[in-house]
């Protein structure tokens, strides 16, 4: 298990955004995470990435707890994450963006920035830039590169924002409906993206509101409602869960 | 011939000032502070030079690293506020050190300090911290650090996730303002002869961000032009003397409505390169 949710619970003053949710994610594989808008998936998501501190509950990462570590501590040790609306540096060329997915990975500082006298570049600058050039080109963007982040259409920008999270090397890549406002064709797309990444021993864990984009690539599928965990499984499982069903649709009467 | 220089000297002195508020700025943090520093650092110096005899270079150095401390422990509360927040707690900073200027008998109290070491050379030593400072921000611009400090500015939460330690970018970018304001207050200290705390006050830190909000905050050449060009403009429109902090403004307003970016922006960087090949600018975007 690469990642294990152990009874997290989290409160935002009165209100329980999520209740004692377990979820198990096997490495290597591609594990959805779905439920009506409210569920609390994006909050889940913001737990593992540190960007929330739990109420309750523990998060463990490779087997370590990382239920206490800061956001920037669980970059390092291999978590990537995009967002739900795209968090590109806007001011920033595409290649500039995706370079930043290297800093945890690079250590140049400020003094061995300023204090040299060979004006060429750093060699771990040249290596960061073609690291990134090489992610960029896995996502198809190789052309951009030299586009302002902002400039692109939102298809694309997702795209970036991907290559930025893996140009951490990421073990565990945090995907926040990354399709949505994608037209048919740039899901599809993004489907075969997904199914690379993953090719490469990536553990994706996805957030999806697409449902044949989640049913269709997923190992796995749990499903949240009202901040609990309410159905677990294979997707043909999930698929006919009644309590899967009745939380998107209703109950029959 | 005199007056040239004079007014070259003060012009250099406000570009190390306008630069020093850039880089703190680049984060996110909008500082009010850069005055205090600059006195910090214009005392600092001359107390090392008058009281203790110790040569310009190094007094300058010590009145830049003093001020880098006090940056440093002021920079810690900064780092949970942001915004106008920032601001009311960088100007009730520099305030502080006015006020304890003006109450300190060793550095004369609100008499001021007389009697600094006259530099004759300041303009040499201004213009070639500007060049350090050209050097320094050109090679953070297509570095590890300054794209971190480009993205915290940007978008702090995305950077933290990629792995930016948020608190020690901010904290340094903080620190090294401040030191870089300490050694631009050093090099006045030693130009002017004498310094006073009024000389420092919230109104001279509101000076540098108009320069640099109004030169261009894309790019460090920004801050350098527009300190450049504010404090030129008043010796050759002498009316514009009197009415300095209107012109300040009107300038402001007007950039905000026709180019928010300012007067130097990445287009005119790219434009001029165009324009004149490898001269402005070095390889890459």
């Amino acid at each position: 298990m690469i990642l294990q949710i152990r009874d997290v619970t989290k409160f935002f003053d009165g209100f329980c955004a999520l209740n004692g949710v377990g979820i198990e994610v096997e490495k290597g594989r591609i594990h959805a995470v779905i439920g009506p808008n409210g569920a609390g998936k994006t909050t889940l998501f913001n737990l593992i990435n540190g960007m929330y501190e739990v109420t309750r509950g523990e998060i463990l990462f490779k087997g370590h707890s990382i239920t206490d570590m800061k956001p920037h501590v669980r970059a390092k040790h291999g978590i990537g994450r995009t967002f739900q609306i795209v968090h590109l540096f806007d001011v920033m060329t595409v290649l500039e963006n995706v370079m930043l997915g290297r800093h945890c990975k690079t250590k140049t500082g400020l003094l061995k920035t300023f204090f040299r006298f060979s004006t060429r570049e750093l060699p771990e600058e040249k290596q960061t830039r073609e690291i990134a050039m090489h992610w960029l080109e896995f996502v198809g963007l190789a052309d951009k590169a030299a586009q302002v982040a902002s400039s692109l259409p939102i298809g694309e920008q997702r795209c970036v924002e991907i290559a930025r999270a893996l140009a951490l090397e990421p073990e565990l890549l945090l995907l926040d409906e990354p399709a949505a406002g994608m037209n048919p064709k740039e899901t599809m797309d993004l489907t075969s993206l997904i199914s690379k990444v993953n090719e490469m021993g990536i553990t994706v864990l996805l957030i999806e509101h697409n449902m044949e984009l989640a049913m269709g690539i997923s190992h796995v599928i749990s499903v949240l409602n009202f901040g609990e965990k309410i159905a677990e499984g294979v997707p043909p499982e999930v698929q006919v869960n009644p309590d899967v069903i009745e939380a998107y649709l209703g109950r029959k009467k | 011939m005199d007056y040239l220089i004079a007014v070259l000297t003060i012009a250099g002195i406000s570009i190390i000032m306008a630069l020093s508020f850039y880089l703190p700025f680049i984060t996110g943090q909008i500082s009010l502070a850069q005055a205090g520093f600059m006195a910090i650092g214009a005392y600092g110096s001359a107390i090392c030079t008058v009281k203790f005899g110790i040569p310009y270079v190094p007094a300058l150095v010590i009145g830049g690293i003093f001020a880098g401390i006090v940056g440093f422990i002021l920079g810690i509360p900064a780092l949970r506020i942001k915004g106008i927040y920032l601001l009311l707690l960088t100007l009730g900073f520099g305030e502080i050190v006015r006020v304890a200027g003006i109450n300190i008998a060793y550095v004369g109290a609100a008499a001021g300090f007389p009697g600094i070491p006259y530099q004759k050379y300041s303009i040499v030593y201004a213009y070639a911290m500007v060049v350090i400072l050209v050097i320094f921000f050109h090679r953070l611009r297509r570095s590890r650090v300054g794209r971190a400090f480009q993205a915290i500015g940007s978008d702090e939460t995305a950077a933290e996730i990629l792995g930016v330690n948020i608190v020690s970018a901010k904290l340094l970018a903080f620190s090294v303002g401040a030191v870089i304001a300490g050694i631009g207050g050093g090099i006045f200290a030693h130009y002017a002869e004498y310094i006073e705390p009024l000389m420092f006050d919230v109104m001279h830190g509101v000076e540098f961000i108009v320069f640099a909000i109004f030169g261009g905050i894309q790019i460090f050449w920004g801050p350098i032009f527009g300190a450049l060009f504010l404090t030129l403009l008043p010796e050759f429109l002498r009316v514009i003397e009197h009415w300095r902090f209107e012109l300040y403004g009107a300038l402001l307003i007007l950039m905000m409505i026709i180019r928010p970016q300012g007067v130097i922006g990445l287009d005119t960087v790219h434009a001029l390169r165009k324009l004149f090949g490898k001269a402005v600018g070095r390889k890459g975007t």
